[in-house]
């Protein structure tokens, strides 16, 4: 047995652990805040030189060729840095989608773009309240002619493609659209997430092509959101990582009652489950990385139960980091919030923890003969 | 048992809502209002008035220091009935009532009283909380601001950091250090400070919501004359204990989840609506049961206190349960209720309610006792369980490391 990453795919996570922690320190995060900015613009450009955006795209599309695990060792450094860019919108979700269910034209017309980074891309699934991938889609496409609202849509204002989840002919189906015409409206949506953007778009005729392979194909489309879900969930446990050690740093310098805070064993225990929660979510990660590369059968459980687990792991780490930091915690100069708040993005995006509970349950092994 | 008010309890609540209804609506803030700190410390203090031209501030503070000297249970029918309408009530009035004058009340002269007892009840002096140090919060007795004795003043020279609403106070209680020969507790000293002194300066810090209000306060050869100490010298930890019951009993119990239920009945899900779903009811449910669970508790801890027990560290499980509570449910609204929650495309106030109480629920679990510290105090006082090895016990401050 030898699961672990490969010397590659070390190589490649701490290469973009340096430029990470290089480029995108908290106090860039913060000075991002203040300005109001919509990205890290540099920083794309400098993941896009090493080809990181590329990675999972392949050669004959100008990216890299490497595999799901490989991206999810970047997804993990980009959630560990809470760094502002559009890596899982353009990469995670449109160009897999684009890869996935679009023509030769489309992929030729698009990959190679997305994959140096010059064009950014997202995918509009959600729908208000209706929710986050709703059964069957308000947003309707005819006539090669897009209408409707999808919101709230990441990163959708640096954006100048997105896949739209619609309907056609009744069925459910993905179409591109580009985003800087007069058909589109986009509006910057108030958002908890101060470092991802999120906005409503409405389309009135918009001009839009459908990714044909995807229409009705609603099978295939699940596979698309494990996919979404096993990178989202590598970025999770990068982030929950980051918090485990930020606090236990913080406990390491901070004296209480004449001891230093890490002795007492409040503490101690906290972090220890927190860091057991976020290596076992870490262990679904390869698994899910691994699964999505080589046994797409196993790919939907693998998928909702490394969401499950790293959701969990998160939440929890990115709480209890917080609390351990005391009124320090509470401020906008510490780096907590980035997480707790980030935290939430990730734990919301990918629709309710039932829906994955549920997915896992009905593709266990033998379940499935149960309910067919 | 009885949850019924009795005859003088009902008359006494007639009485408050006839008289609220007459007086409250002119001070309510309009729903989801942000108000500028400025505007909305003027209208505290114009409600704190109101209620003083009332004579319903300081219910429970005895009729001797100008108070109305009633029970428990008034005190609680009237923060019921105020509580139905949305009124300026922020820690610039509620440091004053509920930890200022508990602490000039008992611990300081008639002089003092005469001074601050007034017109603190009818709102026209504000106060904040000069407590906390960034070496000294949980372990407050560890502060480190000097206060020396010089003629008849005291030159006082240190930080203090998180004061709330500082910026809006004319006035703070302050604990220092007068004795740094004597062991940590035993040489503290309390004193109400003028925050217009001359060396006073107070910074505002930027917390993770946003908003300003609290700050680092930096003191340097601030002069406190001697009629302004609290209490002896060395009698600052007394004075800090009385500051903090005072904050503990003051923890109501809102219900919250009524409203997170209909916030997941107003959220379409498969046809039906969240509160449908199984996973949704048993989390909602749960909370539901715990909040009644602390609502019952707590009239329980007001029983005790109507007999003049002292519930102690009882008190405590209400906060530490109450805050988690907070964080708990509110990020599970948000996760109910979905993407929409992350970035609503209209403008729902109960989602930003959400987001706010979910941020807040990180100050709650740390101030006024953190989860950590409760928890060693409901193990340690409650079960009687030995406290945790201390390097300083018995240690002269001077010689602390
Ligand atoms: C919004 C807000 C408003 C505030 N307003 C005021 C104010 O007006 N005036 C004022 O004086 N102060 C104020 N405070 C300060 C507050 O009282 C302190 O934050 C609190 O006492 C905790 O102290 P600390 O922040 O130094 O954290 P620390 O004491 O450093 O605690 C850090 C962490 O260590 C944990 N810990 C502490 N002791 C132990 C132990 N023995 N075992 C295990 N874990 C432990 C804590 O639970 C916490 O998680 C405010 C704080 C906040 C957040």
């Amino acid at each position: 047995m030898n699961f672990d990453l490969a010397e590659e795919q070390k190589m490649l996570a701490e290469q973009a652990r340096g430029l990470l922690g290089k480029q995108s320190s908290p106090d860039r995060l913060r000075e991002l805040i203040d300005a109001g900015a919509e990205w890290d613009e540099p920083l794309w450009a400098s993941l896009s030189e090493l080809g990181f955006p590329g990675a999972r795209i392949p050669e004959e599309y100008g990216g890299l060729g490497l595999g799901d695990l490989d991206l999810g060792v970047i997804s993990e450094e980009v959630g560990r840095a809470v760094a502002a860019v559009p890596f899982y919108a353009s990469i995670v979700c449109a160009a897999d989608a684009i890869q996935r269910f679009g023509s030769d034209e489309q992929k030729e017309a698009w990959l190679p773009r997305l994959a140096c980074g010059e064009v950014v891309g997202t995918l509009a699934h959600a729908e208000g309240r209706q929710g986050w991938w709703p059964k069957s889609s308000s947003v309707s496409c005819r006539a090669g002619k897009l209408s409707g609202v999808k919101t709230p849509v990441g990163d959708a204002g640096i954006a100048s493609l997105a896949v739209v989840y619609c309907a056609y002919e009744g069925k459910p189906a993905l179409a591109l659209v580009e985003l800087d015409g007069e058909t589109v409206e986009r509006r910057k949506l108030d958002g908890f997430d101060q470092l991802r953007a999120h906005y409503a778009l409405t389309f009135k005729d918009t001009p839009a092509s459908l990714l044909e392979a995807s229409v009705g194909d609603e099978d295939g489309l699940r596979t698309l959101t494990d996919r979404m879900s096993v990178q989202a969930s590598f970025e999770a446990v990068g982030g929950a990582e980051a918090c485990v050690y930020m606090a236990r740093d913080y406990a390491m310098d901070r004296q209480i009652f004449g001891r230093s805070l890490a002795s007492y064993q409040a503490i101690k225990h906290k972090l220890a489950d927190i860091l057991v929660a976020t290596e076992f979510a870490r262990s679904n990660a390869f698994f899910a990385g691994w699964a999505s590369d080589n046994a797409p059968a196993e790919l939907a459980v693998a998928a909702a139960a490394v969401r499950l687990s790293a959701i969990n792991a998160y939440e929890q780490a990115a709480r209890e980091n917080l609390q351990v930091h005391g009124g320090i915690g509470y401020t906008f100069e510490a780096d907590c919030h980035f997480h707790y708040r980030r935290e939430r993005t990730l734990a919301i995006t990918l629709g309710p923890r039932q829906y994955w509970a549920d997915r896992l349950v009905t593709h266990v092994p033998g379940k499935q003969m149960e309910t067919a | 048992m009885d949850f019924n008010d009795t005859p003088e309890e009902a008359e006494f609540r007639a009485e408050v809502k006839a008289w609220l209804a007459k007086h409250a609506p002119g001070h309510e803030l309009p729903p989801g209002a942000t108000l500028d700190d400025a505007d909305e410390v003027a209208r505290g203090k114009a409600w704190q008035r109101e209620l003083y031209d009332g004579g319903y501030a300081g219910i429970l503070l005895s009729k001797s220091l100008g108070g109305r000297g009633g029970t428990i249970v008034e005190a609680v029918v009237f923060d019921e009935e105020e509580k139905k309408y949305n009124l300026p009530k922020g820690p610039y009035i509620g440091i004053g009532l509920g930890m200022a004058l508990p602490v000039i009340g008992k611990h300081g002269t008639d002089e003092q009283i005469k001074k601050f007892v007034e017109p603190t009840l009818k709102g026209e002096l504000t106060w904040c909380q000069l407590f906390s140090e960034p070496a000294a919060g949980s372990d407050l007795a560890a502060v480190r601001t000097r206060a020396v004795k010089e003629g008849d003043a005291y030159v006082v020279n240190g930080q203090k950091v998180w004061s709330s609403w500082a910026h809006h106070s004319d006035w703070g209680i302050l604990v220092v250090r007068t004795d740094p020969k004597a062991v940590k507790h035993k040489g503290l000293t309390f004193f109400v400070v003028d925050m217009k002194s001359p060396g006073i300066e107070i910074r505002p810090i930027r917390q993770i919501s946003g908003a300003s209000d609290f700050n680092e306060t930096f003191l340097s050869d601030v002069r406190i004359p001697e009629g302004d100490r609290i209490g002896a010298e060395g009698e600052g930890w007394a004075c800090c204990m009385t500051v903090l019951m005072g904050e503990r009993l003051n923890q109501g119990e809102e219900g919250r989840i009524e409203a997170l239920m209909q916030y997941a009945a107003d959220t379409p899900m498969e046809g039906a609506t969240a509160l449908d779903d199984p996973a949704v009811r048993l989390s909602l449910a749960t909370a539901y049961a715990e909040e009644r669970a602390a609502k019952y508790f707590q009239a329980r801890l007001r029983t005790m206190v109507s007999r003049g027990e002292n519930p102690g560290a009882l008190a405590a499980m209400m906060k530490l349960t109450y805050a988690s509570r907070l964080q708990q449910t509110s990020g599970l609204a948000m996760e109910i209720r979905g993407m929409d929650a992350l970035a609503p495309h209209e403008d729902v106030i109960p989602t930003r309610q959400l987001w706010h109480d979910y941020i807040w629920s990180t100050a709650l679990r740390i101030a006024g006792g953190a989860d950590e510290v409760l928890r060693n105090q409901i193990s340690e006082r409650v079960l009687g369980m030995p406290g945790e090895m201390r390097a300083d016990k018995g240690v002269p401050f001077d010689e602390l490391k």
